[in-house]
This record gives structure tokens, C-alpha cells and sequence, in this order.
């Protein structure tokens, strides 16, 4: 199947302005999917709200378009209640890790089999330019007009320490590591979270004069570098790309089959 | 009849009833007084191949219910006052895509933590106007533990007939109290299972038409249709929309498919109503004490009547202005500041005739408390 095959032609054009990098984690995300096989009835995209949540309404799948931050919780009814298919949850990095960090964590923690991709762009951009938890002390925004001085949160280590068994960072310019790793992500068994450094220029660019969509897509190239690499060595503070966790542990739906089974309710 | 009879709480009797009318999966977070529905669930519904999650809070458990509704379940969630706070936006989001679902709130003193081993009956009006926007909820309640297996079986009937989330309002006192109940053989109540839509793989779904009884027959996630759901108003495929003339057909059809049902969502029971001067108006677990001074006033000659609601959203205002039509005095009996009285006094045409017999310190209202209140409405003094 080609790639359109995956899209509602119906709904586009699609929201997103120009330079933003959530149609490219779009683009790839279908990629992945299509190397996979999978059919598109058997794929359930769930999303939260935000720019990035609104990858649902544009593929042809079974899609639930739900509320900020809850995305992760809806997916674990579907998943659970059905668990033959397959979940994916598109979020942004408000949506994911500010008011859904705690969904995010016990998803991990269960490792219930679906994938999470974060599209971090450090910045709320549905609400047009508010700081997230992933903006970092000193970048600014609508809401810290003066820089902000909040830490952010490493997704990787925090993914590690809430028990997700695949975790993995790409960027919107490493498009062929993207496709990849969200292919090997998806076909892992267990809680997968694959977090893509994805441009905002409308408001992360523009507040931090980072440029055109291209000056920060060429800033992820230098300022990345695979994991484990001589260039990290050398500059610690490069963001390694890459895969970090990959290991089998009890996924969630199948040890509640067994609970089934002691319950003495197996059919 | 019956051969099966259980000695059980109403929390017990209302897992009963939902398994009875078809649940498969539960999702939720304990709290008092509604935990004992939670730890009924985690026994019971891997021993018939159903699922019971415990999430990580409210939010995520209406959450969780509404995702598994989707692929084709009966499901529910349980909780109590701070939790069915947090479970307002989930609800709305519930309404406006229009996901079958049952939330129990087992009630107890409020605001906030309250009085969380206490009864109390303070969020009917929550029930209603808890989550933001216009909307129309169906909210039900029952007085003994039969009358929660009935009503909770009425509850799953009616989130699948009008693709609703319906709320059971019970309280603490009906929860935890232990009672007699006969559970149904399989059939004896008739069960509303899911509208499937008939429409053939590759032909176009819209699973936001609705049909011209206003019904909509929906299509599981993973089955052959694939479209989209979500809280955004939206038209007829389920994609966001600000088109005036389809926001506005989508409104009145949320609304208009719950208001236009009244009667047939509508439950009620009523004793010694036919010549009753004095009306009692109750719902729940105080219904009880009520129907204990009518009985006892009944034996001195003495003209009350209760009528007892059921349903108390969509409120019945036609049936309790056509029930207290004869009526001097009529006395609603709840444990809040006043919440149904205000219904019932813009349901009937002498609302000055409508007093409070209420208690709002987290005890049980005892027949006592409702005849001292009576002598005072009937003006013969404490
Ligand atoms: C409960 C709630 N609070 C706040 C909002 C407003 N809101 C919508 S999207 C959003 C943040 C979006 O940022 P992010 O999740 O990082 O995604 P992006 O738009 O940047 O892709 C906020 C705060 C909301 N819709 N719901
Ligand atoms: S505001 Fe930012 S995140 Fe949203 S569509 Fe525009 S560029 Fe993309």
C-alpha cells in the first residue's frame, strides 16, 4: 500500500503551519506503519489535544480524538478490552508529560503493549506559545517573558525509570532513523516510547530566534548525535539519538489472561 | 421466581446487576464509600473472561471505560464525591461523542473530602451541570438493593438505547447497607444490547447520522469501519467542524434525544398517592424514612403520601406536577441545602407549597426528623 492509502484525503488540508514538523513524524509514523503490513483495521490511534494530537483525524484508522493529557488512559480501555490490536498514541510534549505525566508513568509502569511518540517541541503550540515541561531553564515563551526557569525532564530517563521496555529519541531531520525506530517501536511487545525533537517555528522558533523551520531542523543535526558516539564523548551535552531500552518484561493484557485463567473464567 | 437469593450490600448488588445486564469491563480508582464495587468487580469479572483494571486515578478510569466501550463493551465506572469531580470532563467527553457508558457515584458528605464515610446526596445538581456546556444526562437512583439491581440493569438499557453515559446516584446508606435481594433468572428483564450498524465493508459510515428515530447505530474499533471520534464538535463522519448549521443540529440532537425520552427513561414508585394531602417527594436511601412516616400516618388516618423518584435526570417535571396536583403541602425529604425541592417547586403550580425536610451534617435522616419538620410545616410547633 502507498502512503496515501493511510490518509483521509477527505480532511485536508490539514492545520498544522507551514515548517511545522509534526506533518513529517505524520509522513514517517505512515512509513513505518506501511513497512509493517499492518492492516488498518486492526490499528487504533488515540490522542490527546494539541497541534500534534491532531495526526488522529488524518489517518485511516480507527482514531479517538479525546481530552488534553488522557490519551495514554482511553488507549489502555481499547488496548485492554481489546488487546489483538494494534495502539498507537501521537502526543505532545505538554499533553504527555505535563498534564498527562501521570497516565504516562503507570502506562510505563504496566508496560501495556502500544506506542507513545512525543513530539517535543518544547512549547505549547495549540495555545500558541506557552512554556512546557520540556522547554528548559532559560528558553522563553508567551508565559516566561522573562526566561524560564523551570528544569525540564530528560524523556528517555524518565521513560527508563517508569518501567517502558522500548524507548527511543529521533529528530524531524533523521527521518530514516525516524521511520525506523517507530517501526521497531510499534512491533515491540510492551510500552513503547519513541520521543522525536519535532520544530515549532511559529512559537518556539519565533520566541527563541531560532530561525526558519530549516535553520531548526539543521540545528537538530548538530546538535544530535547516536548514542554512544565519539562526538558525545567529546561534547557531552549533544542529545544522543537513538535506541536506549529494548527488553521483554510481562506486558500488561497478557498477565491479565492469566488472571483470567486463576479466576477459572478462560472460556 | 428466583432460586437464587443473596444477603448483599447495594455496592455488591450493583455488580451483580451489571453483570447481569452484560458488562465485560471495569476500570477505576477506590474510594469511600464506593470501594466495596471496585473489589466486587476484581473478583468477579475474570471469573466470567471479563477485565478489571484499578487505574492510576478517576480521570483515567472514565477514560479507560469510554476506550473499551468502543471496541463493543458494557462498561462502568464507580466512585464517590472527589472523584466524580475529577470525572466531569471525561463525562462531557462522553456526552458529546456519545460513548455508552455507566458511572456510579456512590455519594457521601461534601464539599471536598467532607464526610467520606458519611451519606450525604449534595451532587444531583453536579450530576447534571458538572461538566462544562450544554448537555443532558440521565442521572438514576434507588432506595433498597432490588431496586439498585433494577435500576443498574435500567442504567446499562439506557446508556445503550440513547448511546449515552448514564449515572446511578446512589449514597452511602443504600451502598453499605445489607439486604435481600433476588437475582433475576437470564431473560426475566428484558436487556438493551448494542445498535450495530448494518452498513457493508466499503460502503461509507457515518456513524454521527442519526437514524430518524434519533438512534445511532455504532461500529466497534477493530471491526470494518474505521472513523474518527472525538470531543470537538463535529459532523456526521466524526471530523471537527465549526459549521454553525452542524454545531447547532448537534447540540439540540445531544440534548433533544434525552429531553424527548422523559417517559420512557422515567422511573418512579409511589405509595398511598391516590387522596395524599401532604406529599412526600423523596429519592434514595431517605425515601426510606419517608415511606416510614407515611406508613405510620397512614395507620392514624392521616392523608400522606411519598412519591419516590428514580429517575431524577431527565428531571419528571410533568409527572411530579400531575402527582402533586391534589396536594396542600408537599415535603421533599433529602440530605442536602435543597436540590431536588428546587426542581419540584418549579415542577408544580404552587411552589410556595414546597418545604424542606432535609439534614446536612452526615446523619441519616430518621423518621423523627421528618415528622418534626412536619409539625412545623403544618404549623402545630416543635
Ligand atoms: C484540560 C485542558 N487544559 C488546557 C487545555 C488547553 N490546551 C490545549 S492544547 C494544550 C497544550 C498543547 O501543547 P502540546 O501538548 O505540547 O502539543 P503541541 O500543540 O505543542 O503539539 C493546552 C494547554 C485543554 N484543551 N484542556
Ligand atoms: S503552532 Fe507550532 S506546533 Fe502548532 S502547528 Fe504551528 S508550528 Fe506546529
Amino acid at each position: 500500500m502507498a502512503v496515501r492509502d493511510y490518509i483521509r484525503d477527505r480532511f485536508f488540508p490539514h492545520m498544522w503551519c507551514p515548517g511545522c514538523g509534526h506533518g513529517i513524524v505524520l509522513n514517517n509514523m505512515l512509513r513505518a506503519i506501511e513497512t509493517l503490513e499492518l492492516s488498518k483495521n486492526d490499528i487504533v490511534m488515540v490522542s490527546g489535544i494539541g497541534c500534534s494530537s491532531r495526526i488522529s483525524g488524518y489517518v485511516d484508522f480507527h482514531t479517538l480524538h479525546t481530552i488534553h493529557g488522557r490519551a495514554l488512559a482511553f488507549a489502555t480501555g481499547v488496548k485492554m478490552s481489546r488487546p489483538e490490536l494494534t495502539l498507537i498514541v501521537p502526543m505532545g510534549d505538554g499533553d504527555a508529560l505535563a498534564i498527562g505525566g501521570n497516565h504516562f508513568i503507570h502506562a510505563a509502569r504496566r508496560n501495556i503493549d502500544m506506542t507513545a511518540i512525543i513530539m517535543n517541541n518544547r512549547i505549547y503550540g495549540m495555545t500558541g506559545g506557552q512554556y512546557s515541561p520540556l522547554s528548559g531553564y532559560g528558553a522563553r515563551a508567551s508565559t516566561a517573558p522573562y526566561m524560564n526557569i523551570d528544569q525540564d525532564f530528560d524523556v528517555v530517563q524518565l521513560s527508563k525509570a517508569a518501567g517502558a521496555t522500548f524507548v527511543a529519541r529521533s529528530t524531524t531531520y533523521h527521518v530514516q532513523q525516524m521511520t525506523d525506530i517507530i517501526r521497531q517501536a510499534i512491533s515491540h511487545k510492551g510500552f513503547s516510547v519513541v520521543e522525536i525533537l519535532s520544530q515549532c517555528p511559529t512559537y518556539f522558533g519565533r520566541q527563541n530566534k531560532l530561525g526558519t523551520a530549516v535553520d531548526m531542523m539543521t540545528r537538530y543535526k548538530d546538535t544530535t548525535t547516536p548514542i554512544g558516539s565519539k562526538a558525545k564523548k567529546q561534547n557531552p551535552d549533544l542529545i544522543e539519538r537513538g535506541i536506549f531500552v529494548q527488553k521483554e518484561m510481562p506486558e500488561y493484557c497478557t498477565e491479565y489472561e492469566k488472571v483470567i485463567e486463576r479466576a477459572g473464567g478462560g472460556a | 421466581m428466583s432460586e437464587n437469593i443473596k444477603f448483599i450490600q447495594g455496592n455488591e448488588a450493583c455488580v451483580e446487576a451489571a453483570l447481569y445486564g452484560g458488562l465485560d469491563f471495569y476500570a477505576g480508582y477506590p474510594i469511600t464509600p464506593s470501594t466495596e464495587i471496585a473489589e466486587h468487580m476484581a473478583v468477579r469479572l475474570p471469573q466470567i473472561g471479563g477485565k478489571f483494571i484499578q487505574m492510576e486515578d478517576e480521570i483515567a478510569s472514565i477514560a479507560a471505560i469510554i476506550g473499551a466501550s468502543l471496541t463493543g463493551h458494557k462498561v462502568m465506572t464507580a466512585t464517590s464525591g472527589p472523584g466524580f469531580s475529577l470525572m466531569q470532563e471525561g463525562l462531557g467527553y462522553a456526552v458529546m461523542a456519545e460513548i455508552p457508558c455507566v458511572i456510579v457515584n456512590v455519594q457521601r458528605g461534601g464539599p471536598s473530602t467532607g464526610l467520606p464515610t458519611n451519606v450525604g446526596q449534595g451532587d444531583v445538581m453536579q450530576a447534571q451541570w458538572g461538566s462544562h456546556g450544554d448537555y443532558s444526562i440521565v442521572a438514576i437512583t434507588a432506595s433498597n438493593n432490588q431496586d439498585v439491581f433494577n435500576m443498574t440493569v435500567h442504567a446499562f438499557n439506557i446508556a445503550e438505547t440513547y448511546r449515552t453515559p448514564v449515572i446511578l446516584l446512589f449514597d452511602e446508606v443504600i451502598g453499605h447497607m445489607r439486604e435481600r435481594v433476588d437475582i433475576p433468572e437470564k431473560g426475566e428483564i428484558n436487556l438493551v444490547e448494542r445498535l450495530k450498524t448494518q452498513i457493508k465493508t466499503g460502503v461509507d459510515f457515518h456513524p454521527y447520522l442519526p437514524r430518524e428515530d434519533g438512534r445511532l447505530p455504532m461500529s466497534d474499533f477493530g471491526g470494518v469501519h474505521r472513523y474518527n471520534v472525538t470531543g470537538l464538535a463535529h459532523d456526521m463522519w466524526g471530523f471537527p467542524t465549526n459549521d454553525p448549521q452542524i454545531v447547532h443540529g448537534l447540540l439540540r440532537h445531544l440534548v433533544d434525544k434525552i429531553n424527548n425520552n422523559v417517559q420512557e427513561i422515567t422511573r418512579y414508585k409511589e405509595y398511598c398517592m391516590d387522596d395524599a394531602e401532604l406529599v412526600l417527594v423523596s429519592y434514595g436511601s431517605t425515601a426510606r424514612s419517608a415511606l416510614h412516616v407515611v406508613n405510620n400516618r397512614r395507620k392514624r388516618g392521616e392523608r400522606l403520601g411519598l412519591l419516590e423518584l428514580q429517575t431524577l435526570w431527565p428531571f419528571p417535571y410533568s409527572l411530579v406536577k400531575e402527582k402533586c396536583a391534589k396536594a396542600s403541602y408537599i415535603g421533599v425529604v433529602e440530605l442536602n441545602m435543597g436540590q431536588v425541592v428546587q426542581l419540584v417547586r418549579n415542577a408544580v403550580d404552587k411552589p410556595e407549597r414546597v418545604f424542606l425536610i432535609n439534614r446536612i451534617d452526615g446523619v441519616f435522616i430518621s423518621p423523627t426528623d421528618i415528622r418534626n419538620t412536619l409539625r412545623v410545616i403544618q404549623g402545630k410547633g416543635m
